[in-house]
């Protein structure tokens, strides 16, 4: 746990040191005013991909969880698009993301508690409806 | 002596410069890395929405995310306190590097010695783009930390593909809403 924080605070001061945590800078880059953004999005994979590169050929597991280390690998379906096209309609109009959103309190922007908000109501609604879904073809359908 | 010709062009792509970018990203990057080399987590933001709901609500969408809920509600408030920790130190003038450039956008006050910054976009489109990244990143398996950080950095094609729709999309949206003349 205390290396998760200390993971966290390096992730969230860059985060406010790239000003990333500024929805009107993420704007400025979709808009194609200034390209910058670029540079924090493939800085961090790159740092982050030489790790997943060579973690797992030094060691077998994480000393402190002794879980294998392994890449960050989901499965592709339909859902990859269908979220993804959400989320860009969310992220151009809002200008906002996750991690920025949460960063972007700490350096004192009050005013993205109504992001915060929405995306808890978003991930709430989804979470009902899918938790509804999957319950439903759970069980035997009688219905029809 | 650079040709003043790139110069130029990388004036106009790049207004604020890149290093505060650059420098921004390799800390992002080294943040989760720190966590993947000490626990094997390939951590992710938006994950957090779900797991922390696990606490209030029963649903099985947001139940399984209980035994990662705790790790996640740290890995958030670190991210918090890190941007605090910039806030303290660069934002106020506290410690000064030529690598950071301030930039002009958004309002900044003062509260105990600190200098905060605040952001002019509207909240309607805070909340209603909120809503929609808290629909799209759960449904779609990752955001920009999880699929853009995580994912590339691992060469995965899912995450290669998230990233490719979530970008084009989201280059569309702000295009249109700007041609809208919706400012902030």
């Amino acid at each position: 746990m205390p290396l998760i924080l200390v993971g966290g605070v390096i992730f969230g001061f860059g985060l406010g040191f790239s000003q990333m945590a500024r929805p009107e800078v993420v704007l400025t880059f979709l808009t194609f005013e200034d390209f910058g953004l670029l540079f924090v999005m493939f800085g961090a994979a790159v740092v982050s991909g030489v790790a997943f590169a060579v973690m797992p050929r030094i060691r077998d597991a994480a000393p402190l969880t002794g879980d294998r280390y392994e890449r960050r690998l989901k499965p592709f379906d339909r859902n990859v698009l269908v979220g993804g096209a959400v989320f860009g309609v969310g992220w151009g109009l809002s200008g906002i993301c996750p991690g920025a959103a949460y960063a972007s309190l700490g350096v004192g922007n009050v005013t993205i508690l109504w992001a915060l908000g929405g995306m808890f109501v978003g991930a709430y609604l989804q979470g009902l409806w899918r938790s509804r879904t999957a319950a439903r073809s759970a069980a035997p359908s009688s219905a029809d | 002596m650079p040709d003043p010709l790139v110069a130029q062009t990388a004036a106009e792509l790049f207004p604020n410069g890149v290093s505060r970018y650059a420098v921004g990203g390799l800390l992002v990057g080294l943040g989760a890395v720190v966590i993947y080399v000490g626990t094997g987590i390939a951590a992710g933001a938006s994950t957090f929405l779900e797991s922390t709901l696990s606490y209030v609500s029963d649903q099985s969408r947001f139940q399984r995310y209980v035994s990662s809920r705790d790790w996640r509600l740290v890995f958030t408030f670190g991210i918090i306190l890190g941007a605090a920790l910039f806030a303290v130190t660069v934002q106020s003038g506290v410690v000064t590097t030529s690598l950071y450039q301030p930039g002009t956008t958004g309002r900044t006050y003062e509260l105990a010695g600190v200098t905060l910054w605040l952001t002019d976009v509207q909240p309607w489109r805070l909340f209603f783009g909120g809503i929609l990244v808290g629909i799209g990143t759960r449904i779609g398996k990752g955001c920009t930390s999880g699929h853009g950080v995580c994912g590339v950095g691992s060469a995965s094609k899912t995450s290669l593909v998230g990233v490719a729709t979530f970008l084009a999309v989201a280059v569309g949206t702000a295009q249109v809403v700007a041609a809208l003349g919706v400012t902030p």
